[in-house]
């Protein structure tokens, strides 16, 4: 596979363009500030993106990049190889002018990079310069690189204002006309250089887009839930959840505190659940261990709570602002005790929407636990959708409220054949609720004695079982349907073996297994993942780990052993060109 | 049904002669004297011998986990206001175990009141030193004595500006009192702090029922719990004659207040449309 000729992205016989930029520079300078703004302004033109982020844990200096793919046609992974790459600062052009296409652009201002520097890429624009030109300060030469861009790719000025409102708006008109202005002059440079004639999107009618994020999506999935309550201590990369619920606590009456530690988090989830309401908390690997106490009493109590685990390259501290799917089995096997369990691990933000949702719906409806996994990628990465249906959302109350007849009698663990027993919030009947992290009997009071304790697990953990699994949806299966090649994966990798599918279908019978829904695991006697696995050529196993976890899961639960894998733990995300250098070198050997 | 009989509980499983058992008798009539029923009353626990006290008489019981009751009373109190929401913990359960939380409890003021039997030693573990065990305490892991020197409660609360700050004795003699504390306690807008000495008839052989009796004293009646300074100054007493009574108090905003969701409605009830949610909320990702 020629990598260069995928910056062309081609679909029915039309060449569409497919354009990768990178923003390098300091954190504090501002590289975030374009990449979110280009982000906007070119999904309300109705062009496709998908961004990521590669940052550092500091707040000023080192390196930060920020990546967007912007494309006429939808995108779900990013590239390795760029076509512009906008430099804020000399380390920037020394990283990753290795990266730019020989017929790309590499931008910078000789001013900012204190350096000339010669060649056809090249193309040095004043933006201090003109920023100072029209007496702005320093800081406004970010809207004149985003006019450049602009400019430079033959695109309009005319959303640049509602872009930034966002960002700006609380700063007044001024400030908005200010880099508007600013933004202008970018713009008027950039006609008048010699950008690449091939670096252009032709005029054409289009639909703005939505553009979100994995981290916005679970936030969006709990306030469609009916999410009333978020308690967490803030962690990268699982921070974003709670500042988009805590943006919308005002408009939709949500409790988002914020918690003196992650054991303190699940224990006021546990007690808000407790008080009848839908309950969450979000956190990363190590305050996920903090609350592995919390997530047992959760299993004994049988409240329903929802928890993000947003994955960080670990052990211990890690690599705090990357990613990886390093804990999967740790989080599946986490909490002591025997109790059962939901897990769902979304691959995109629609995904993230959906499961978010079907957590809340399944945890409520059983009376369990339900953990949503993501990763630094995921919760960062931004995609676009033309629209996202309500259709395939639910909302059920399954929480007892009001008077009935027969309330002195409740029990809150009454021993129901399907082992699901009336949930009763407290204080608005006679009904006396009780729960016990003891082993306990049917009203909740402590009990020791064998009898008793054998028909409570029964009623907590194995008659809950068989209508869960039920309820369970079998991996998405895309591309070719009886495939001799599969890319077998779980969250954040659908992205990237989506689009390799895509590419490798011409010439392949190919297809991607992708795995979202992952406990109770889909049961292989109703699903036909099995026979694909087992009638394939290759199935390959793609996980952002490096010893195998999802392929052991699937060995554990179904015998299938993966003949190949392709793992990264450097704490990056899968790249489109060497993912696709991976799969043909395991094509290779078949 | 007469009202003493209707808090009646499971048969508890304390040691004869365990303070406990005045404790619970005094909660008893606290709620009989405010006219409360069972359902109105919620009591968060976690683990130790107090712990069990929910299970003894009756009422909405959330019987966790060691040390994490504060968190747990602080999410249903938010969540729902409908109960009165007392947290029942033991010296090494809150002060031990759970510190942390005690010390963001007092900080977020919220409506919990806190009930800390403290019997300065472990007893569900068995005579192990607790975080408010004197320096003489010997036990199987502590045989040189307790190496730490003790926390004290009420200066620590006095300090973090906790709004409600109280020692009480479950002694015969400090009972009418203790009654007197716990429902001025309940009355009290706000977080509060009631520590209760208590004997552990089986495990702590320094501070016995009468050693107690014979070092405590009440505050008194011209003590002023709007001085802070004063009310901190009285909870450094220790050594000679220990002080009951409450110490410290201030009005002071509780958590619930400063969200305003709450002012109006319990977020239990609150009222959700998902399809006005949804279609709102989608429409800010364009």
């Amino acid at each position: 596979m020629d990598v260069t000729a995928l910056a062309l992205g081609t679909l029915r016989g039309v060449t569409l363009m497919d354009i990768t930029l990178r923003i390098g520079g300091k954190a504090g300078q501002g590289l975030q500030f374009i990449g979110t703004a280009l982000a906007r302004i070119f999904s309300r033109m109705g062009l496709h993106v998908f961004t990521h982020q590669d940052y550092m844990s500091r707040i000023r200096g080192g390196h930060n990049f920020y990546q967007l793919r912007v494309a006429e046609n939808a995108v779900s992974a990013s590239k390795e190889k760029i076509d512009i790459l906008v430099a804020l600062d000399e380390n920037t052009i020394e990283i990753h002018q290795a990266d730019c296409k020989p017929d790309g652009v590499i931008i910078y201002d000789a001013a900012m990079t204190k350096s000339t520097h010669e060649g056809r890429r090249f193309l040095s624009i004043p933006l201090l310069e003109l920023t100072e030109q029209l007496g702005m300060a320093e800081i406004m030469a970010n809207s004149a690189a985003i006019g450049a861009i602009l400019g430079g790719l033959d695109l309009a000025l005319d959303f640049f204002p509602e872009a930034l409102q966002a960002s700006l708006g609380k700063k007044g008109e001024e400030v908005l006309h200010n880099n508007l202005r600013v933004a202008q002059a970018g713009w008027d440079f950039v006609r008048k250089s010699n950008w690449p004639a091939t670096l252009k999107f032709a005029p054409a009618a289009r639909k703005g887009l939505m553009l979100m994020n994995g981290s916005q999506a679970i936030g969006f999935g709990a306030l469609v839930s009916g999410c009333k309550f978020y308690a967490a201590y803030p962690m990268t990369p699982s921070t974003g959840i709670m500042n988009y619920l805590a943006a919308k606590a005002a408009k939709h009456d949500i409790i988002v505190e914020q918690a003196e530690d992650e054991i303190a988090a699940i224990n006021m989830v546990l007690g808000a659940s407790f008080g009848g309401v839908r309950a969450m908390t979000g956190t990363s690997g190590g305050g996920f261990a903090l609350m592995t106490e919390g997530l047992s009493l959760a299993g004994m109590t049988e409240l329903p709570v929802v928890i993000a685990e947003v994955q960080r390259p670990g052990p211990a501290t890690g690599l705090p602002t990357r990613t990886e799917q390093g804990d999967l089995l740790f989080v599946l096997f986490s909490g002591h005790g025997e109790f059962p369990r939901i897990l769902f691990a979304p691959g995109t933000p629609e995904q993230a929407i959906l499961l978010t949702n079907k957590a809340f719906e399944l945890a409520e409806k059983y009376q369990v636990p339900a953990i949503v996994m993501s990763d630094q990628y995921l919760a960062d990465c931004e995609w676009t959708y033309e629209a996202i249906k309500s259709s395939s959302l639910a909302y059920n109350r399954h929480r007892l409220l009001s008077s009935s007849e027969g309330d002195q009698d409740y029990k809150r663990f009454a021993y129901a054949e399907a082992g699901v027993s009336p949930l009763s919030v407290p204080g608005f009947s006679q009904r006396l609720v009780v729960v016990d992290s003891d082993e306990h009997d049917e009203e909740g009071h402590i009990i020791e004695d064998a009898e008793s304790r054998v028909k409570m697990v029964k009623k907590r953990l194995t008659r809950k079982l068989p209508a869960l699994v039920q309820d369970i949806s079998p991996p998405e299966i895309y591309g070719h349907r009886n495939p001799k090649i599969v890319l077998a994966g779980y969250g954040s990798t659908y992205g990237i073996m989506r689009e390799a599918v895509d590419i490798l279908q011409d010439g392949h019978d190919i297809a991607m297994l992708h795995f979202s829904e992952l406990w109770p695991f889909p049961d292989p006697e109703t699903c036909d993942y099995l026979e694909i696995l087992s009638g394939a050529e290759l199935a390959v196993c793609v996980e952002n780990n490096a010893s195998g976890q999802f392929a052991r899961l699937v060995r554990g639960e179904t015998g299938f052993t993966f003949p190949a894998a392709i793992r990264k733990y450097d704490g990056r995300p899968f790249l489109l060109e060497p993912f696709l250098g991976e799969v043909n070198a395991l094509l290779g050997k078949v | 049904m007469r009202s003493w009989e209707k808090f009646d509980g499971q048969k508890p499983a304390w040691c004869p002669g365990c303070g406990n058992f005045a404790i619970l008798n005094v909660l008893k009539k606290v709620f009989i004297e405010l006219e409360l029923e069972p359902h109105e009353i919620t009591i968060v626990s976690g683990i130790g011998q107090g712990a069990k006290l929910p299970h003894y008489t009756k009422c909405n019981t959330f019987n966790g986990l060691h040390g994490r009751t504060l968190p747990v009373a602080t999410g249903f109190a938010l969540a729902n206001d409908r109960t009165h929401v007392i947290a029942i913990a033991g010296d090494g359960d809150c002060y031990g175990e759970g510190g942390n939380h005690l010390l963001h409890a007092m900080r977020r003021n919220v409506n919990v009141k806190l009930l800390v039997h403290n019997n300065q030693v472990y007893g569900l573990t068995k005579g192990q030193a607790s975080p408010t065990s004197v320096p003489a305490l010997k036990s199987k892991v502590q045989p040189f004595g307790n190496p730490s020197q003790p926390l004290n409660p009420l200066a620590l609360a006095i300090a973090m500006d906790c709004s409600f700050v109280a020692r009480g004795f479950a002694g015969a003699s400090g009972l009418p009192h203790l009654q007197n504390l716990i429902k001025e306690a309940l009355q009290h807008k706000g977080f509060a702090l009631i520590d209760i000495l208590q004997n552990c008839v089986s495990f702590n052989k320094i501070n016995t029922f009468h050693w107690y009796k014979d070092h405590t004293y009440f505050l008194e009646e011209d003590h002023d719990p709007e001085d802070r300074l004063r009310a901190f100054e009285r909870s450094l007493e220790w050594s000679e004659k220990i002080p009951l009574g409450l110490f410290y108090r201030r009005d002071r905003p509780v958590m619930e207040e400063t969200y305003p969701m709450l002012r109006d409605h319990c977020l239990a009830e609150m009222p959700f449309s998902q399809e006005t949610v949804f279609q709102e909320e989608l429409n800010q990702f364009f």
